[in-house]
């Protein structure tokens, strides 16, 4: 097993009166990609001002490479940044920016041009040593901005939402540059972002937060299948969350029926959260699916129609179809058993894993 | 609004700028033409730049001019400094800049107070045994008064340039491995020019004719460009030699301006 290279043990952090990390336990693990997903305030860019040293704690310990970080000042931790607005020197050009580090670090003069020359080409600018700042585009302040980062071949690179001032086909395009650079170079890197198709396109694992508290981690596709509260369904991509009631074990009642589904480890009549993807819902006429629901409206959206939908009970069905709908018209909707998730209502990280190992070893027997 | 509408809101300063500025100014340079007996001639220019005693006075002026920046300079940077790190620094640049308020005449007159013979300053000298000093009207007293005068001309430039600085640059350069000092050296001082550069010219430009100061202060032995432009003015009459010096003055500032300017950056724009 690969040792961790940061670790947070039961962090906290107060600004005053209002706390904004509570208790926070993770592990980082050399080379992989890992992002801090949440909404604005959630705390995710405390974490990286803590572990880039520029906020201390208010309580819990801080270890990078087994060792506590206390009183470790910025410049003397391995790890750099990626600043959401770049925050490239704007009296140096791009050599010098880039350079920065290395001129800190007393390098020979030949090397740094060779190093900076490299790191240009790396993130595909080269030529452009010459060029000041106020020439640069968006895109490529951001490349200078890795380049000047990573440079200092640090442990860890931290990267503070930095795709959110770029127009939607440059964010697309660096997405895959970053995920290729991060794979070639093996170095760990920790994203930060509010948007949740960044983080599941480019992280190894994902953390997500909400209001100060890492609610659900697990690698994308973890996140993306097994939610484990109607938060983390609504938060990565969109849900069918439905109020319903578990009858035993593997049967859970919602909408006026009882279905057959694959979570169990609940107590009988347990209130609980019925979460749906869209896309694994499939239109079929009247009375032949599970539930019938009337079309509402339609909106084309390129690669698929999105189609509200309402059933008996006033329910809210959003379905995703490569397939035209007619509004107005009573259809029925087809899921089956696994297609349904089912998620207890305030269940912790912790107790989700419990439950999920104590019913599969049980059903395994 | 509309644009016609518009146009009436420059009038004012129009007016003011002709009236106060431009026709001043042709009128010192016409001015400057005639000698005392009202003849069109060279005459003053040619006096000006071969007589040793306008010239020693120039570079009297200049040297005073810098000594007064410079000082200046030093006392304001690092007091700049520390108010953008202080925590109530509005508070404190407000009582920096409340000096100014005072008319400079009062100020002069308050360090006659404090300098001369039985001021407050000569009387502890005398109490701690040291004895008094000859204090006003010396070189020293004049760069001190000059200086303390000009402090918060330097400090407010200065304090918005730092103040103005965004944190994320710092946050960078410490991120990238720099200390305090490396990143004071290659981060906060070059991007606070524009401040220093405001600064100078703030300080340097009036100094170069403080005359009020070197009479009040400094006893007329230091005698600078202002000086000499009061004196033609009002006690030879010689308004040509004195509008000289005015224009000598004019383009004396218009170098500084030009030395102190801010490079232009993006020589690759394509």
């Amino acid at each position: 097993m690969s040792q961790a290279i940061i670790e947070f043990k039961e962090v906290t952090k107060k600004y005053g009166e209002e706390t904004v990390l509570k208790n926070i336990n993770f592990s980082i693990e050399k080379g992989l990609f890992y992002t801090l997903l949440g909404p604005s305030g959630c705390g995710k860019s405390t974490i990286l001002n803590i572990i880039a040293g520029f906020t201390d704690t208010t309580q819990g310990e801080v270890k990078l490479n087994q060792k506590s970080a206390e009183n470790l000042p910025p410049n003397k931790r391995k790890i750099n940044t990626v600043f959401q607005d770049y925050a490239l020197f704007p009296h140096m050009n791009v050599f010098e920016n880039v350079a920065f580090g290395l001129k800190i670090k007393k390098m020979d003069k030949n090397k740094v041009k060779e190093k900076v020359k490299e790191a240009l080409r790396m993130v595909q600018l080269e030529n452009y040593e010459t060029r000041e700042i106020v020439e640069m585009s968006g895109g490529q302040r951001q490349r200078v901005a890795i380049a000047r980062a990573l440079i200092n071949e640090p442990d860890v690179l931290l990267l503070d939402e930095p795709l959110s001032a770029l127009d939607l086909k440059l964010r697309t395009d660096m997405q895959y540059e970053l995920r290729e650079l991060q794979q070639r170079l093996g170095i760990t890197f920790i994203y930060v972002t509010h948007d949740q198709e960044e983080a599941l396109a480019m992280s190894d694992e994902i953390f997500v937060m909400k209001a100060g508290e890492i609610v659900q981690s697990g690698t994308p596709v973890d996140i993306y299948d097994e939610p484990i509260n109607r938060y983390v369904a609504d938060f990565i991509g969109e849900s069918n969350i439905l109020k319903g009631q578990m009858v035993e074990d593997y049967r859970v009642a919602f909408g006026g029926n009882v279905f057959e589904c694959v979570d169990g480890g609940m107590k009988p009549e347990e209130v609980v959260d019925v979460a749906i993807r869209p896309e694994d819902l499939v239109l079929v006429p009247e009375n032949k699916g599970c539930i019938n629901v009337k079309i509402d409206t339609q909106l084309f959206r390129g690669v698929h129609y999105e189609i509200i939908a309402y059933d008996a009970e006033g329910n809210e069905w959003m379905v995703h179809s490569t397939h035209k709908a007619e509004v107005g018209k009573q259809v029925a909707l087809q899921f089956e058993s696994y297609d349904m998730h089912i998620m207890r209502i305030g269940e912790t990280e912790k107790e989700f894993d419990e439950r999920i190992e104590a019913y599969t070893e049980e059903g395994n027997r | 609004m509309n644009r016609q509408a518009r146009k009436y809101f420059f009038i004012p300063y129009t007016l003011w700028l002709g009236f106060f500025v431009f026709i001043p100014m042709a009128l010192i340079v016409y001015q400057s033409f005639f000698n005392i007996q009202g003849e069109f001639t060279l005459e003053n220019f040619i006096t000006y730049f071969t007589s040793s005693t306008y010239l020693s006075m120039t570079l009297n002026s200049i040297v005073f001019a810098l000594l007064i920046t410079v000082f200046t300079f030093l006392i304001s940077y690092p007091t700049a400094y520390f108010l953008t790190q202080a925590k109530n620094k509005q508070l404190w640049l407000l009582l920096l800049i409340l000096p100014t308020w005072i008319n400079i005449l009062l100020k002069a007159y308050a360090f006659i107070g404090l300098l001369s013979q039985d001021g407050s300053i000569n009387e502890f000298l005398a109490f701690v045994g040291i004895g008094r000093q000859q204090l006003l009207f010396t070189n020293l007293s004049f760069l001190f008064v000059a200086t303390y005068i000009e402090i918060p001309f330097m400090i407010l430039p200065i304090f918005n340039a730092i103040d103005e600085i965004s944190p994320s640059y710092i946050s960078a350069s410490k991120d990238l491995g720099a200390n305090q000092w490396e990143t004071f050296r290659r981060i906060i001082f070059p991007l606070s020019m524009s401040g220093v550069r405001s600064g100078v010219q703030a300080v340097f430009i009036p100094s170069l004719s403080l005359f009020m100061l070197t009479r009040l202060i400094g006893g007329n032995r230091v005698i600078t460009l202002g000086t000499a432009i009061e004196q033609h003015f009002l006690v030879t009459q010689n308004w040509g030699m004195g509008s000289t010096i005015g224009v000598v003055l004019i383009v004396a500032m218009f170098i500084t301006m030009r030395i102190t300017r801010e490079k232009k950056k993006g020589r690759h724009k394509e």
